[in-house]
């Protein structure tokens, strides 16, 4: 991957300018490298990663992972029905996996009631949609590479030589 | 009773900086970019090598020389890396750090009054390990207009001054506290005048890992070096295993054979979990080497171009995680201007002088430390910067 996106994923708070230092490169380039990256889509988006175990009071907030298994249509394969899925405001993930399943969703909603709602009012029944498995998540640890729990403080002495 | 401690110790220079350390270590909230080793963890796969190990049962010695699967890796990986051979049987030792193996080396090598050429600034344990053997440390101090790199006629002339006395040339590269290394031209030319006066060479390649702008060449793959090359290494900057204590010795069967007779008399083995953890480092910690590597290449971007701007200079550092700035246009002593930073501002960081007297007019920076930590800590200097000139 190149650097500049690197540093970005890492910490997307970054300026050009600091880019630029920390990798030599004039900020000038770095700056077009950048809006390159917006351009074609390469950068989709700068979020934050938030702990929600933290900032949500306990039981107000669920996560489910759902397997769905899909007969998958002509023509379109299973891009057409992964759409359908994913433009529900509910999921904020879907992945196509190889397996004994095809589709693998990320579903959120504020308690288990909403959640198992949407799977038996809107993705059980839809059409093409073969069977789903849905697992509540109970705790997250890591995410994108990131530990949760926050780091211990560092064993060092502050001055050696 | 009036214990009476040996001549030689009695002799050795006390470190002039300790009341400056213990000040650090008392104080709290402090940025600190004074220390010389990395701020990364052991990369997990070897923290749970060694927890495994435990485990296990792994607590008993190993064989003097370390244990040979070690060895062995060592020499796979100087094989494969350097195209380096060496007989993982007789010309490999397993020592508790480079430390050390520069001591075990000197004690081989040494007999009363030998010479042994030591670069300056450096790490503070060589003149004393070369006295601790008997030896006499000829410094030869380097300045920045020479970005800290010995030249040919510095170490010819060296040899020249003491005919035949000088035994020995130790040279550490990347360098700790300077951060220069030498390119394979530059060592090279040493490499001339090591063969025209006959030393032995003891190098202490520990940063080797954490060279930025070109690869790191071993001393003993120069023409004609390696039969008179006694190379120590370890695995604690590349591999942040600083506490677990492992380095090595590659070299002439002769000399690691002498340095085995001493380690086995004074050390016995370094610790079994140590090398354990160095046999997982070797096999499955490439990934973590390399991103380190990038992540201390970026930073030191960021110091060298944030120390300039304040008007500390200092030359892009090729190696290590050092940068060694100048502060004379401060007009104060690197030992006041570490003091009064600290006290002030709370960064610590650590006077030149440490490393010998040519370290005088600067100070050294590690820049092992996290990005933000980095950043405020030049925040403070600049406003120490501000005060103190008003």
């Amino acid at each position: 991957m190149d650097e500049i996106l690197e540093i970005l994923a890492n910490d997307a708070r970054l300026s050009a300018e600091e880019i630029s230092r920390l990798t030599g490169k004039k900020a000038e380039d770095v700056k077009k490298a950048i809006k390159h990256y917006e351009q074609t889509g390469a950068i989709v988006k700068y979020k934050t990663l938030i702990n929600q175990e933290l900032v949500r009071d306990a039981g107000t907030f669920v996560r489910a992972l759902i397997e769905v298994s899909i007969v998958p249509q002509k023509n379109v394969g299973f891009d057409a029905i992964a759409e359908r899925l994913y433009s529900f405001p509910e999921v904020t993930s879907c992945y196509l996996l190889s397996g004994s399943y095809d589709l693998l969703l990320v579903v959120e909603g504020d308690n288990l009631h909403t959640v198992s709602s949407f799977v038996s009012s809107k993705l059980a029944p839809m059409e093409n949609v073969r069977r789903t498995t849905t697992h509540f998540l109970l705790k997250k640890y890591k995410e994108d590479g990131v530990i949760l729990k926050q780091k211990p403080k560092s064993k060092r002495l502050n001055i050696s030589y | 009773m009036d214990i009476k401690i040996s001549k030689i110790v009695e002799d050795m220079a006390p470190s002039g900086i300790r009341v400056f350390f213990d000040l650090v270590l008392g104080m709290k909230d402090v940025i600190s970019l004074g220390v010389g080793e990395p701020d990364f963890v052991t990369p997990w796969p070897i923290r749970e090598k060694v927890i495994y190990s435990l485990e296990q049962g792994y607590t008993s010695y190993t064989s003097n020389k370390g244990m040979i699967e070690l060895r062995r890796q060592i020499a796979h990986f100087l094989q494969q890396r350097y195209a380096l051979a060496y007989d993982p049987e007789e010309e490999m030792l397993i020592t508790v750090g480079v430390s050390e193996a520069l001591d075990l080396a000197f004690r081989a090598l040494l007999n009363r009054g030998d010479q042994v050429l030591i670069p300056e600034p450096s790490y503070v344990s060589y003149s004393p390990v070369v006295e601790m053997a008997g030896g006499v440390s000829i410094r030869l101090p380097t300045t920045a207009d020479q970005k800290y790199k010995l030249t040919a006629a510095q170490v010819d002339r060296a040899c020249m001054d003491a005919p035949g006395k000088v035994k020995a040339f130790l040279l550490n590269y990347p360098a700790n506290p300077t951060g220069m290394s030498y390119t394979k031209a530059e060592l090279n030319a040493l490499a001339r005048i090591v063969l025209k006066h006959n030393l032995v060479m003891v190098t202490d390649e520990v940063y080797d890992e954490l060279t930025y702008d070109f690869d790191h060449t071993p001393f003993a793959t120069l023409k004609g070096m390696k039969d008179r090359t006694v190379y120590l290494n370890g695995f604690s900057k590349a591999y942040a295993m600083t506490g677990l204590r492992i380095g090595w010795v590659a070299g002439p069967a002769k000399v690691v054979g002498a340095m085995t007779k001493i380690h086995q008399y004074t050390m016995l083995c370094a610790s079994i979990d140590g090398q354990m953890g160095a046999i997982e480092a070797l096999k499955n910690g490439r990934r973590s080497v390399d991103e380190m590597k990038r992540e201390y290449k970026r930073r030191r971007n960021f110091m060298v171009g944030a120390l300039n701007d304040l008007g500390l200079t200092c030359h892009v550092p090729e190696g290590a995680f050092y940068v060694f700035p100048s502060i004379r246009s401060t007009g104060q002593t690197s030992m006041d201007f570490a003091q009064n930073l600290l006290k002030q501002q709370k960064v610590a960081l650590v006077p030149g002088t440490a490393f010998g007297p040519s370290g005088e007019g600067h100070v050294r920076i590690s820049y092992a430390a996290a990005y933000e930590d980095l950043k405020e800590a030049v925040n403070r200097i600049k406003k120490y910067l501000g005060n103190s000139t008003s």
